[in-house]
Order: C-alpha cells, then sequence, then structure tokens
C-alpha cells in the first residue's frame, strides 16, 4: 500500500517459472521509479556481465504517485543495455503503470531464462507462466491480438506489454511495446526481453486501496486536474501533439534533415504535424489516468490489389517518429512515414534509431560506401519502399550488414567507413538539431535522450551560445527535476504541472509526509544512484564522441561552433564525475 | 430523475478519469476498477473504447439475483445499493446481462452505479451526459 515504508516488489526467476514478493527499499531515500530501479539493479544485477547473461534484471518501478494524480501515468523500466553494455532506463506509459499500481506491485524484476519463449501473467491472486512458443516470430501487433484472446481476464484494466521480431532476434535497440501505441524504446529493453525468453507479459490490475479521508487530497488532485484540463498548459500535447515540433524547428534551421545534412527541409509541409492532422489523424488517446491524450493515431490506407481493394492501419505518431522514419530520410509525404513507422512497430524496433541508423545508410549508400550487395534494396531518400524493406531485414537480422547496422550506427560506420556523418549522440541522436546544448546533453545524458535535460530549450533561449558554467548549471538542476518527476512517476509533459512544492503537497496528502520532506535531498540522491550504477557498468565519459557531422550543423544562430561544443562537453564530463562519484 | 449516460463514447480517449473519479469521489478508493463505471477497449486499444455502466433496468436482473435484498430497485429504474445487508456473493454482477457491475476480486464487493454524476464533471471529451427521464429524484449509497 501506498502509506508504507517499503516497496513491494515481485521478482520473477523465468528459469523456475517462479515469483516471490518481497519488501525492498526505504520510499524516503528511493523515493520510487528511477530510484527504486536503480536500487533494484544495486540488488539483482551483475555490473561487469553481459547485458544478455541470464542472471541480468530487467526491472519494472512505478512511484508513490502513480494512479493517484492526473499524469502520474509513467513507469520505469531499467537494464543493462545490449546497445552500450551499461546500465540504463526506459520509460512508457500505456495502461501499465496503473495495472501495476491496482495489482500493488511497485517494482518487477525479471531475473533468469526462460526454456521457451514464455508469457508471465501477474495480478491479484494470479502469477502464472505460460509456454507460448508458437507466438516466436509472430509480429507485435499479431502477438497482441493472440494475447488477447488467449487472456480474456480483466479486459480494459490490464496491460500487455510484448515484444516482436526484432526483440528475439536481440537488436540492441530493440523495444518493449506497451498496450499497442506506448514504448520501452531506444536502448534495448526489447532485446533484453528477447534474451530471457520473456515475449510477453501480462499485469492485471484490479484491486484498490482506501483514498485520503482529508480534503486536502480530493482539493489537490482538482487543482491539477483543472490545470491539465482548462489550461493552455498541455493544449500543445493534445492538439497537434509534439508532431508540432516539426513545422517549428523547421522554420529556425533545427530539424535534421536527410542524415543532417541539412537542417531545413525543401519539402516539409508533406510531413507537418499541421499535415497529418489535417489528412491522416485519425484519434487522440490517452495512457490511463492521463486526461490529456497525447497519443495521436494516424489512418494508413494501403490499396493492397486492383479493383479498390484497400486495407488499413492504425500508426502513432509524435515528431521524434517523424523526424527520424521522416525528415532524417528526406520523406516528403506523411502517409510514406506512416508506413515505415508500422513497419518498425511491427518488427518491434525503436523508431527513432531505427530511422537514424537507416538515414546513415542512405548517405553511405549514396557515397557508394556499402553497396546494394549489402542492402539488399537500394536506399533512397524519399523512396518509401526501400526502406520498409530494409525495416524488416534490420528486425530479421537478415545478412552482416544489417546485423551491424541493427548494432548501432557507429558500429556499422566503423566496419563500413562513414563514422563522420554517423548521427550519434551517445545513441542514434532525437529531433533537434538546435545547437551546441542539445548534442552535448543527449551526447554525455543518463539515457542518451532528448528527455534526460532540456537542451533543446536552452539553445532556444538563449541568445548567441549558451556560456559553458550556465549551461552546466542548467543540465544539473534540470536532471534533478526530471529525476524527481521519473521517480514519482510522472509523465515528463507534466514538468511544469509538477513543481517540487506541488509534488510534496501530494506526497503528504497521501500519508507520505516523511517522502514529502526530503523529496529535494532524495532526488539529488537518486540523480547521484543512477550515475554511480551507470559508472559500475563502465560508463566513461571521455569515451563519447561527438561526429563531425554535428559540427557542421547550421542554424538560425548561424553554424555550430565546435570547440565551444567541445569545451562544453569536457566541462560536462567533469560534473557527471562528480554526481557519479561514490559517496 | 436523471441517469448517466455514456452518450458519445466515440469521443473516449480511455484516459480512465472517469472510473477514478468514481471511485474516489462516491467510494472512496483509488482505483480504477472499484467503481460504478469502467472503460474497457474491445480488442485491443486500437478498437476504441466502451464503458461498462448501469443502464437503469426496470425491473432489474441484479435485483432479482440478490440473496439479501441488498440491492433494491430504484422508482423509474437503476438500483439502490444498501453495502450493510451484501454479502458479497457476486450474483449481481453475474446477473447483469451489461457487464455494468464491478467485483473487488480480494473481497467480491460489488461495485455499481448510483447516477450520481460525479464522474461527468471529469471526462475531458464530454461522453458522459446526465439525462432526464421520468421518475422520482434520489442517489443512494449506503454504507456498510
Amino acid at each position: 500500500m501506498i502509506g508504507e515504508s517499503s516497496f513491494r516488489v515481485l521478482v520473477f526467476d523465468l528459469g523456475r517459472g517462479q515469483g516471490k514478493f518481497i519488501r525492498f527499499g526505504d520510499k524516503t531515500k528511493l523515493l520510487g521509479g528511477s530510484g527504486l530501479a536503480a536500487a533494484l539493479f544495486q540488488e539483482y544485477g551483475v555490473a561487469d556481465a553481459p547485458a544478455f547473461d541470464p542472471r541480468q534484471p530487467l526491472i519494472f518501478a512505478i512511484g508513490p504517485l502513480t494512479g493517484c494524480f492526473p499524469l502520474m501515468s509513467k513507469a520505469v523500466c531499467a537494464f543493462k543495455s545490449p546497445y552500450h553494455e551499461q546500465y540504463t532506463e526506459s520509460h512508457a506509459g500505456g495502461r501499465l503503470p496503473m495495472a501495476m499500481r491496482f495489482a500493488h506491485i511497485d517494482g518487477l524484476v525479471f531475473v533468469g531464462r526462460a526454456e521457451r519463449p514464455s508469457c508471465v501473467i501477474a495480478g491479484i491472486r494470479r502469477l502464472e507462466m505460460h509456454d507460448v512458443h508458437a507466438l516466436a516470430g509472430q509480429d507485435v501487433f499479431s502477438t497482441g491480438k493472440h494475447l488477447r484472446r488467449m487472456f480474456r481476464r480483466s479486459t480494459g484494466h490490464r496491460s500487455i506489454v510484448r515484444i516482436g521480431p526484432a526483440g528475439e532476434n536481440l537488436v540492441p535497440y530493440a523495444c518493449l511495446n506497451v498496450d499497442t501505441y506506448r514504448h520501452f524504446g531506444r536502448l534495448g529493453a526489447g532485446a533484453v526481453a528477447g534474451s530471457k525468453n520473456l515475449k510477453a507479459f501480462i499485469i492485471n490490475g484490479e484491486s484498490a486501496f482506501p483514498a485520503p479521508a482529508t480534503k486536502t487530497y480530493a482539493k489537490l488532485f482538482q487543482k491539477v486536474y483543472s490545470q491539465v484540463v482548462d489550461t493552455d498548459m498541455m493544449s500543445k500535447y493534445h492538439s497537434l501533439g509534439t508532431a508540432g515540433n516539426v513545422a517549428v524547428l523547421n522554420k529556425i534551421q533545427s530539424l535534421p534533415v536527410r542524415n543532417l545534412q541539412m537542417t531545413v527541409h525543401p519539402k516539409v509541409d508533406g510531413i507537418t504535424g499541421e499535415t497529418f492532422a489535417k489528412e491522416l489523424l485519425l484519434r487522440k488517446t490517452a495512457c490511463a489516468g492521463c486526461p490529456v491524450g497525447c497519443i495521436h493515431v494516424g489512418l494508413l490506407r494501403e490499396m493492397f490489389a486492383s479493383d479498390n481493394e484497400y486495407l488499413y492501419r492504425q500508426v502513432s505518431y509524435d515528431h521524434e517518429p517523424i523526424f527520424a522514419c521522416g525528415a532524417m530520410l528526406g520523406m516528403s509525404d506523411a502517409s510514406g512515414v506512416l508506413a515505415i513507422l508500422d513497419e518498425c512497430e511491427r518488427q518491434g524496433l525503436d523508431v527513432m534509431s531505427a530511422g537514424v541508423a537507416l538515414a546513415w545508410a542512405t548517405e553511405a549508400f549514396e557515397r557508394g560506401v556499402i553497396k546494394e550487395s549489402e542492402t539488399i534494396v537500394p536506399l533512397r531518400f524519399d523512396e518509401v519502399k526501400g526502406y520498409c524493406q530494409a525495416v524488416r531485414h534490420l528486425g530479421a537480422r537478415t545478412n552482416d550488414f544489417y546485423r551491424l547496422l541493427g548494432q548501432g550506427t557507429a558500429v556499422a560506420a566503423k566496419h563500413y567507413g562513414g563514422a563522420d556523418y554517423a548521427c550519434v549522440l551517445g545513441q542514434e541522436m532525437a529531433g533537434y538539431a538546435t545547437g551546441e546544448a542539445f548534442f552535448v546533453s543527449q551526447a554525455m545524458g543518463f539515457r542518451h535522450s532528448h528527455l534526460d535535460t532540456g537542451g533543446y530549450t536552452l539553445d532556444q533561449k538563449t541568445e548567441g551560445k549558451p556560456e559553458i558554467d550556465k549551461a552546466l548549471a542548467f543540465f544539473v538542476d534540470d536532471e534533478r527535476k526530471r529525476v524527481t518527476l521519473t521517480s514519482m512517476v510522472s509523465c515528463l509533459f507534466a514538468r511544469n504541472v509538477y513543481s517540487d512544492a506541488i509534488l510534496q503537497e501530494a506526497l503528504a496528502s497521501m500519508g507520505l509526509e516523511d517522502v514529502a520532506a526530503n523529496l529535494v535531498s532524495a532526488s539529488e540522491e537518486v540523480q547521484r544512484l543512477r550515475w554511480q550504477v551507470r559508472f559500475s557498468t563502465g560508463f566513461d565519459p571521455a569515451s563519447v564522441r561527438i561526429p563531425k557531422r554535428f559540427s557542421e550543423v547550421k542554424t538560425w544562430k548561424g553554424p555550430i561552433d565546435g570547440a565551444h561544443m567541445a569545451a562544453m562537453q569536457a566541462a560536462y564530463a567533469d560534473e557527471i564525475r562528480k554526481l557519479g562519484a561514490a559517496a | 430523475m436523471k441517469v448517466l449516460r455514456a452518450s458519445r463514447m466515440e469521443r473516449c480517449i480511455g484516459c480512465d478519469s472517469c472510473a477514478l473519479a468514481c471511485a474516489r469521489t462516491v467510494h472512496r478508493e483509488i482505483s480504477w476498477h472499484a467503481s460504478g463505471i469502467r472503460i474497457a477497449s474491445s480488442g485491443g486499444i486500437s478498437t476504441g473504447f466502451e464503458a461498462k455502466v448501469c443502464l437503469n433496468c426496470d425491473p432489474a436482473s441484479c435485483v432479482a439475483a440478490c440473496p439479501t435484498e441488498a440491492l433494491i430497485q430504484r422508482a423509474g429504474g437503476g438500483v439502490k445499493m444498501r453495502y450493510k445487508f451484501c454479502i458479497n456473493c457476486g450474483e449481481c454482477a453475474r446477473a447483469c446481462p451489461y457487464d455494468a457491475i464491478a467485483l473487488a476480486p480480494e473481497t467480491n464487493r460489488p461495485y455499481v452505479c448510483i447516477h450520481c454524476g460525479a464522474c461527468v464533471a471529469f471526462c475531458p471529451h464530454e461522453c458522459l451526459e446526465m439525462v432526464e427521464i421520468a421518475g422520482p429524484a434520489e442517489t443512494e449509497l449506503e454504507a456498510a
């Protein structure tokens, strides 16, 4: 229950097909989410063993406010990444956080390896592992359909998390699909699940717990709900959604286009959020517990035979997918972008990494660095058919080329050449070419994510180049604030709603006065803990390289200052070393 | 009298704010299940959402199935739930042809809509509304 001082964690051993519940950790110190996950990795992880070692844990954690306030609708997934063999986190919503909350599972740890492809089901009075070997090789959507038919209980109040062929084939940026439209993406949670023969897991959450009897809770809930629904605070996420960024970034010469050869897309009108909304937006949906409804679902029509034989698909889109599988691939047509995204979704690949990797491959193909004997299909900017086929090859790891590209763009570039134009900032870049601060923040950030800190905001709000001291202070402080949110676990879209003070009020209203009182210092500790765990798995800030392509970029401020960027990177590396220093 | 109707479910985004509001404000619990209204997708989220909520039957099959008269017919349709007489047998939920009554998985305690309208204000897309029908106005939930 929420008021208790420790977490209730389910540790499931896939090798034995059995689990046990334990009490773990101290909420006043770990908070939940990011803090709980890092502590669980310290307990169950093997820092110097490979990511696919069966002993490694695949961890899921919610926080003390999950399900209790609007937008407290995310879960943290933590694991040793097969992409860089270091500790990392990924975040997703869907129904998983609420299902865990109402199954009374604060933390879920999978260890071991099942003998055959399996599905674990956990819920109130239920803990089972089923052999689902017949689903091996099935894509993400077919897998979901089969699982819904096989396990009918708790419709609406369950979450189905599964992998596709890419996860089974251990592609290091395979994702975990959560309830069709959300993902634990980027650094390979899906491949870790695949290495464990964990094809899927289902959480049934149908329980309840008493709401606080005080008026404080009800009043605060109403206040937050009204802010979210009745003010403009969240409208950008609901209206066009993050896809609205495409036109905005293009206008300020900050949209990465054609493998970042350009920052303005000559045919951007075909793929803006406005175009998607006008021509393809089918409907919106939401994570459970979030009234914003930021998930934009597009309609993809496809004529599969003559005589007007059509099929349709529903594909979710956002800025990052449109950037990676749209602008980076030179796409000029929104339907084409949806077609590539749909193929990535089926394979269970992270769409950002897959898109950026294919952008590099296209430029390398144009330059003759790689040949059609390697790519199997010709890769050309703005040609959807080749990309859809290439995505299938990435998921299937058809040949050496796709096996290497699946390891990451940098790995492929190291083998074939073309490292200067591999758009990698720790991992494949995110969709902002705003300037030095963003490039450094993603390259050095804890998750190598555009969400680690608001580096792109700093670039946009600063006249001229961000000064190094100011940038460092911003990176460290902004990361701390975000760590607080990802420990609760809030959606980061609500970062302007949930200040430290509001979070403290919320925690106190739930009877967690001690956690509230300790919130700021505990979040600083969690920030350090995450870095310590990352360092324990071999992270060296000095090893991060920002490829040449990033210093060739030109934004609305003019050319990138490579020397300034390098100095900022070195200084941030020092700050990260301080954060990661053992207590 | 007014009753709750999920009239515009094609607008629903599946946020569960209505169910959470019912649990929180009517039943004093935090849950998306311990609620008089529950949101479900029919065959995955890509197919849209439906609301499982009391349709105001008169006579109501849940009342007929209740062996202790904890559920009694409300004049004009719908039911009154008297938890002090409820033995958590679950017969009401099994009898409801519309799957509108939820049972707590640990205790079998039933949750049924009392048509109070508390959920309506928490729907961001106005999927829900209170509709006037003939009959006396009353909304009751008796404590255990």
